[in-house]
């Protein structure tokens, strides 16, 4: 524990380093997204914004669920981020069963967060036509649906299995539709231009609704939860900085659903970055210009290398200097060795998602939570491979050196260290190597990485980004790492232990 | 030199040492003998602090051994293995200064320091750069003997030495070991399950069997004059050997 603290504030201590007197002048206000194209471009607007505002504004793009954007703004790792009225009410404030509004104010009042108004749209489950036959049967409301049992509707499984889908759009309306099926997403948009089938559920923002020239249909009886766009930020902020405040409520009521799809469409369709759509349409709407700075290839594959390799070398490093006298203790007294391994098996356990949301309290977003949870992770296979390298040792060998008349530590240090170096090393490349590939589950909660690519190419089914980006970069950055530990071997491992192994 | 005084050992339950009293005495050879599992590589242990008595002291020159003085004791004792247990990560040179390294010799004194022991040990000072797995079975013994000599001890524990060598080596090594104790005048104390060995080298035997000290004496007095039945079968189970060793005598 104290070494876990003293781990903490040495990274903090590095990762805050260049924070300098500046900050007193200009408020620095951080936003926070999650890993989906909307909310990244509501981000990037509120970045855009607070950035007009005379703040300096930090964006932590694409975090890894509401959890983790939730906890990291109570937390005060985050000031501002975009979220669903639905949401707060059924996911986040779930245990309070709130329904109106006001309950919810004040529940979120007592965590020290405020709601704004709506930004104008609601991202809900909605019912979609091909607009040319919906013009053609006259279909605008989805009780309109009811006049037209011969219509066959397709549907994503999740829409037909959840409680709120279908089964409650079939009661509440009394749709009479006997073709009904359940299919892939995608493919849900292709049947519909083939003419398969002539209706289909999808998100009431979806990008694919301008793609597709479909209809939405108006929900009159009000099936579907509303699912309003609002800010969420910290009660504190329009004190730390109030015009970049003013300048996100002045979006209350802008964002119309057209326009949402629209930039939805921007950036899914049309390959536009988000920050590229945002300042479309801050410039087009509220006449504010903003400079957009964009970053090569070869500039993101380095950026993304520098933070991969930086999570990693700090973690393992950590892990070396505190797994090392570990597995010594272990390899002494087998008792305590047994604890030892247990609880860092137990830690390997642990899902690095579920870890890494549990350190969002006491370390916030971005590197150090995924460095702390990187060294845990190395932990196991360094003690391990210390444990049994030490153990391994012939007991004549470790005798002789006793009689001898060398001292504990000049047994360790001359004797039993360098017989278990290779097994040492091997624990360390083991962990090295998936330290490399762990990282990139960081970009989840913004410790950025190859794990960025990643998830930005997940979000935008962009397959090359992806690859070329991120799976591949990390996977040639685990070979580099290994043959590096391969060629450390030859200095670390005595020569004299290799003589041995050639034989 | 070495005392024991009422020294017993048990390991998980099994009595491997019922007490015994034993003096080694002063710059004599004296060799442990008897079948396996008798306890005499117990002994040896015991005598350098490898393993700790259930009841019962050991002294060295007159001091008791205990965890908190053994560390220091040891210098003044050196300790040869079957196998030399020689560290494979160090060369051999390495594996024989290791200690006195460690003590802060100086270069000169630890050169001419190998150079004395290499001539009394007929080990080649150029074979001192290399590995162990580089080193023949005779080659690493004698720089195991050299490293337990290396800090001019008062007494060597040499626990079956020469056990790992073929028959060849093993009696040159033998004749070789026997003038290197002669010449240095030091206590020696070795253990051997081999009856001519023990006769060839030892000034005083022990016989041990199963725990306990049978028999102390020569080689003449065991023959001669056996204290027990079992003194008698001991050395005829080893007769041919013997029997070369009074031929070689007479």
């Amino acid at each position: 524990m104290i070494a876990r603290g003293i781990l903490t504030i040495v990274i903090l201590m590095l990762l805050d380093a260049p924070t300098g007197a500046a900050e007193e002048a200009v408020p620095k206000v951080t936003i926070g997204s999650k890993s989906f194209t909307e909310s990244v471009i509501l981000g990037e607007l509120a970045a855009h914004l607070t950035n007009d505002a005379g703040a300096h504004a930090v964006h932590r793009r694409q975090l890894g669920g509401t959890r983790v954007l939730f906890n990291a703004l109570e937390a005060g790792e985050l000031d501002v981020y975009p979220e669903y009225s639905g949401t707060i009410a059924r996911e986040i404030l779930a245990s309070l069963n709130v329904n109106s509004e006001a309950e919810i104010r004040a529940a979120l009042a007592a965590r020290g967060i405020v709601m704004s108004r709506s930004l104008g749209f609601s991202n809900t489950y909605a019912i979609g036509m091909r607009e040319e036959l919906a013009e053609t049967l006259k279909i605008r409301k989805i009780s309109d649906l009811r006049q037209h049992p011969e219509l066959a509707l397709g549907f994503s499984s999740e829409f037909m299995d959840r409680e709120d889908g279908w089964p409650r759009l079939r009661d509440r309306y009394q749709l009479p539709q006997r073709d009904v099926r359940g299919l892939d997403h995608d493919l849900a948009y292709r049947a519909l231009q083939r003419g398969a089938i002539q209706a289909t559920d999808l998100y009431s923002t979806d990008a694919e609704i301008r793609a597709y020239k479909l209809r939405v249909l108006q929900d009159d009886l009000g099936c579907f939860p509303a699912y309003d766009a609002v800010w969420l930020y910290r009660a504190d902020l329009p004190k730390r900085a109030p015009r970049a405040v003013a300048a996100l409520t002045r979006l209350e009521g802008h964002i119309s659903t057209p326009v949402m799809i629209a930039m939805n469409a921007r950036a899914r369709l049309d390959g536009v970055s988000e920050d590229r759509a945002a300042a479309e349409f801050l410039g087009r709407t509220l006449a504010i210009k903003t400079v957009l700075k964009s970053d090569g290839m070869i500039q993101r594959l380095a950026r993304h290398a520098g933070e991969h390799l930086a999570l990693v070398a700090i973690s393992l490093t950590t892990a070396i200097v505190v797994a090392l006298p570990l597995g010594i203790l272990a390899a002494n007294w087998p008792r305590l060795g047994q604890v030892i391994l247990a609880v860092m098996g137990m830690i390997q356990t642990i899902p690095s998602l579920a870890l890494l949301v549990f350190m969002i309290p006491v370390l916030g977003i971005g590197s150090p939570p995924a460095i702390v949870a990187l060294f845990l992770y190395s932990l196991l296979p360094i003690v391990r491979n210390t444990t049994t390298g030490l153990r391994d040792i012939p007991s004549s060998l470790r005798e002789s050196a006793e009689a001898l008349g060398l001292s504990r530590w000049a047994r360790l240090r001359l004797v039993e260290l360098p017989l278990a170096s290779r097994s040492i090393l091997a624990g360390i490349k083991t962990a090295a190597v998936i330290d490399v590939g762990t990282a990139t589950l960081g970009a989840l909660i913004g410790a950025g990485g190859f794990g960025q690519p990643i998830l930005t190419g997940i979000r935008l089914a962009d397959m090359r980004l992806i690859l070329l980006e991120g799976a591949l970069p990390a996977a040639l950055l685990a070979l580099i790492v290994q043959a590096v530990f391969e060629l450390a071997e030859r200095f670390l491992v005595p020569r004299g232990l290799r003589l041995r192994s050639q034989r | 030199m070495i005392e024991l005084s009422g020294v017993s050992k048990t390991y998980d339950g099994i009595s491997v040492l019922s007490p015994v009293d034993l003096e080694i005495p002063i710059g004599k050879t004296t060799v442990l003998i008897g079948p396996s599992g008798c306890g005499k590589s117990t002994l040896l242990r015991l005598m350098i602090g490898l393993i700790r008595p259930d009841s019962g002291v050991v002294r060295f020159e007159g001091m008791d051994l205990t965890p908190e003085n053994a560390t220091q004791l040891r210098r003044k004792m050196g300790y040869v293995i079957q196998d030399g247990g020689l560290f494979p990560h160090l060369t051999a040179h390495d594996n024989v200064t290791i200690m006195a390294r460690q003590l802060g010799w100086d270069a000169g004194r630890i050169a001419s320091r190998l150079v004395e022991l290499g001539d009394l040990t007929r080990f080649p000072v150029d074979g001192l750069g290399r590995y162990p797995t580089q080193l023949s079975g005779g080659q690493r013994q004698r720089v195991s003997l050299m490293r337990a000599l290396m800090l001019e001890p008062d007494v060597v524990l040499l626990d079956e030495p020469l056990g790992a060598l073929d028959p060849m080596i093993r009696s040159d090594l033998q004749a070789e070991l026997r003038d290197i104790f002669r010449s240095l005048k030091k206590t020696v104390v070795m253990v051997t399950h081999d009856l001519g060995e023990a006769g060839f080298l030892g000034d005083s035997i022990v016989l041990l069997r199963e725990g306990r000290i049978v028999q102390q004496g020569t080689i003449s007095d065991l023959i001669h004059h056996p204290a027990e039945p079992f003194v008698t079968q001991f050395i005829n189970a080893q007769r041919s050997l013997l029997t070369a060793l009074g031929d070689a005598n007479s």
